[in-house]
């Protein structure tokens, strides 16, 4: 970017559109956190490694889990160690800090170079959550009331959240948050996903099999639509097992499930959906 | 600055705040990008849109504000040593050679200007969503020096139609047609939690109370995780007009299957009579009469009928009314004895709310329902979970 901040693009490994690379440098120049949304399996997790990687700087994960609460980014008193510190007559238990354990934004906040933190999943966690997080984010810092300590941040951390989309999240939280919904890739994009890769997969085994994974996304009520990391995994499949395309093109004329149907489809009743339709297909061929 | 676009976009509905729009206005300050309305786009959807389900109204807007610019009789008001310069340092050696065989620079800005004369009258024609094939003179001239190559060669694959009004989000509006994953959102409102099951979490202040009074050995205390306890029974509509809906039901089905531990549904036909079934081969055979359905499910369950309720008002209203069997008592009878026990009520009609004056049976059935009928969409969803959570106002008199 012009200005200062990072200059995120493709890399060898992923690869990014233009919108989401816009967004990521928005969000690392005006210091913002990164809402990021889509599809399951669109490389939202992998962009935090990405960007990571590419700012050559520390990627701090923090998995969000139902049970997972805001105070437990910040810090975690362990009020009963120290109880049982207490009885045991321990002397750790006269100085409260042996108790305190931080969290992954105070470790963002301490960090020596200006880390990504990552915040996987935000809406697994209870409703309240994002409120929780409001001011940490937006002053980037916060007090441990047990100590009296005040713990600010050195560099404001890049902030990436994922989402998906399971909870709505609330509406203050998102004014302090830049948005970017990962849309599924075309084509062509898909093209250069796979390439990046698996760069010896040979060209025509690669556009059979991108023409059979698009038919299929098409087809109507699949309760899951498989999406790129199936594409690559069911991929790394044909490869392993050395399937050619003239194989792969002919099973699929011929009607009836694609070889190795099982990465793809992760749903009994898509299986029989998708062997019904096949079977129609060749039906109407006669 | 961007004010008027910022009002559009209230105007369109968009829930966007002051601190967002300041947002922008600091990354264009930051030149995060700069002469270049595609990326002005992203940009701006970045900061002020903050739901895919709201693209679409963002879309609109920004097209509705973009092509208001365009009337603007901008052809005037450039400079011709303007255009001639960003020209030049847009263009290749090599298109600048093929330039010159069109007839050099002069006459390439002279069909440039007509052509921007043909669009402006197009655009007053008010032909808004049409006249995307050609260039826009506002990304030609303002924001975008590149489009005057795109306007030169006609139709550039590339940049042919604005993004934005290709409006690909459009499915993801709310008030459109439903998909599983937004069902189980919606549903997901519904939620009520209780602690049930195995103690796994500590209680605090169980712990420290029995602590206090073991004389402060500690005595931990453990209690149940909180878990989803709302209750669900759902009377689907099934055969005769529904067969056009029955994609929608499935959807729900899922939907409700997946968000729901407790959860009770059966079918009935049309309206409900002295009983439902479970499962449709079998219907003759097993029906559950109401009476016991009341019975076995208690009142903190949350009812939901689906159904279109299009049918002959005789079949609510008379004894005898049912296209399948004699009964004893009108449909409306069994719906209110419903109503009475579950006070938590609603019922999903799949007919577009358009077309529900033009059916009287849909008017009945709303008024048993104390007008608790809410279209299957995900913003009728939406208000039914708010409904469900809600006693209904004032419950039906008569039995």
């Amino acid at each position: 970017m012009r200005n200062g901040g990072s200059d995120f693009q493709s890399t060898e490994s992923y690869i990014v559109s233009s919108e989401l690379a816009l967004a990521v440098n928005a969000a690392v120049t005006l210091e913002k956190p990164l809402l990021i949304k889509g599809e399951p399996g669109t490389g939202k997790t992998r962009l935090a490694e990405e960007l990571a990687q590419s700012l050559n700087t520390e990627l701090l994960r923090w998995h969000i889990k139902s049970t997972t609460k805001a105070q437990q980014g910040l810090y975690e008193y362990d009020a009963v160690s120290r109880l049982r510190d207490s009885q045991l007559g321990s002397e750790k238990v006269h100085d409260i800090r042996n108790y305190i354990k931080p969290g992954k934004l105070w470790q963002a906040f301490t960090a020596e170079k200006r880390p990504v933190l990552l915040i996987d999943e935000i809406d697994k966690a209870d409703i309240e959550f994002p409120n929780d997080l409001l001011h940490e984010l937006d002053q980037m810092e916060f007090a441990v009331y047990e100590t009296g300590e005040q713990i600010k941040a050195v560099h404001r951390p890049i902030v990436i959240i994922t989402s998906n989309n399971e909870k709505e999240l609330p509406d203050a939280f998102l004014r302090r948050c830049f948005f970017h919904y990962i849309r599924f890739p075309d084509e062509a994009t898909l093209a250069a996903i796979v390439q990046v890769h698996f760069p010896q997969i040979q060209q025509r085994l690669l556009s059979v099999a991108l023409e059979i994974f698009f038919e299929l996304r098409e087809a109507p009520n699949l309760k899951k639509k498989p999406s790129t990391s199936e594409l690559l995994d069911w991929l790394k499949l044909l490869l392993a097992e050395d399937i050619s395309p003239e194989t792969l093109k002919a099973a699929h004329e011929q009607g009836g499930l694609m070889p190795l149907f099982g990465a793809l489809l992760k749903n009994e009743q898509d299986v029989t959906l998708v062997e019904k339709l096949a079977f129609m297909a060749r039906r109407q061929g006669r | 600055m961007l004010i008027q676009f910022f009002a559009q976009l209230r105007q369109e509905g968009l829930k966007t705040s002051i601190t967002e729009l300041l947002d922008l206005l600091d990354a264009l300050e930051k030149q995060v990008v700069f002469g270049d309305i595609e990326a002005f786009y992203y940009l701006a959807r970045l900061t002020l849109v903050k739901d895919e389900s709201q693209y679409d109204r963002f879309d609109r807007a920004f097209a509705a504000y973009f092509e208001g610019v365009h009337a603007v009789d901008l052809a005037q008001q450039i400079p011709q040593e303007w255009l001639i310069n960003s020209l030049q340092r847009q263009l290749t050696e090599e298109e600048k050679a093929k330039l010159q065989s069109l007839g050099g620079l002069e006459e390439l800005l002279k069909a440039f200007r007509e052509r921007l004369q043909e669009q402006q009258k197009r655009h007053a024609g008010g032909n808004k969503w049409i006249g995307t094939g050609g260039t826009s003179p506002f990304g030609a001239y303002g924001f975008h020096p590149e489009g005057i190559r795109v306007g030169q060669e006609g139709s550039n694959a590339r940049r042919a139609v604005k993004v934005w009004d290709k409006r690909e989000f459009r499915d993801l509006d709310t008030d459109e047609e439903l998909n599983n994953r937004s069902l189980k959102i919606a549903l997901r409102k519904l939620r009520r939690f209780a602690r049930t099951g195995a103690a796994t979490e500590l209680d605090l202040p169980e712990t420290i109370r029995a602590t206090g009074q073991q004389g402060g050995l500690l005595d931990l205390r453990y209690q149940p995780e909180r878990h989803n306890a709302v209750k669900v029974l759902i009377l689907f509509d099934v055969g005769g007009s529904m067969d056009d809906y029955i994609y929608e039901c499935q959807q729900l089905f899922d939907a409700v299957r997946a968000e729901f531990k407790h959860l009770e549904y059966y079918y009935f036909h049309n309206c409900v009579y002295e009983g439902v079934w479970k499962s449709n081969q079998r219907r003759y055979q097993e029906q559950i009469p109401i009476r016991e359905l009341i019975n076995t499910y208690s009142r903190d369950y949350k009812l939901i009928f689906v159904g279109d309720a299009t049918m002959g008002p005789y079949e609510i209203a008379y004894p005898g009314g049912s296209v399948e069997h004699w009964n004893e008592e009108p449909g409306q009878v069994w719906l209110q004895r419903l109503l009475q026990h579950f006070s938590h009520a609603v019922w999903l009609n799949p007919q577009p709310m358009v077309r529900w004056p033009y059916y009287h049976s849909i008017q009945m059935v709303r008024d048993i329902m104390n007008g608790r009928m809410v279209p299957l969409t995900l913003s009728g969803l939406q208000e039914a979970t708010q409904l469900l959570l809600h006693k209904g106002s004032g419950l039906p008199s008569s039995v």
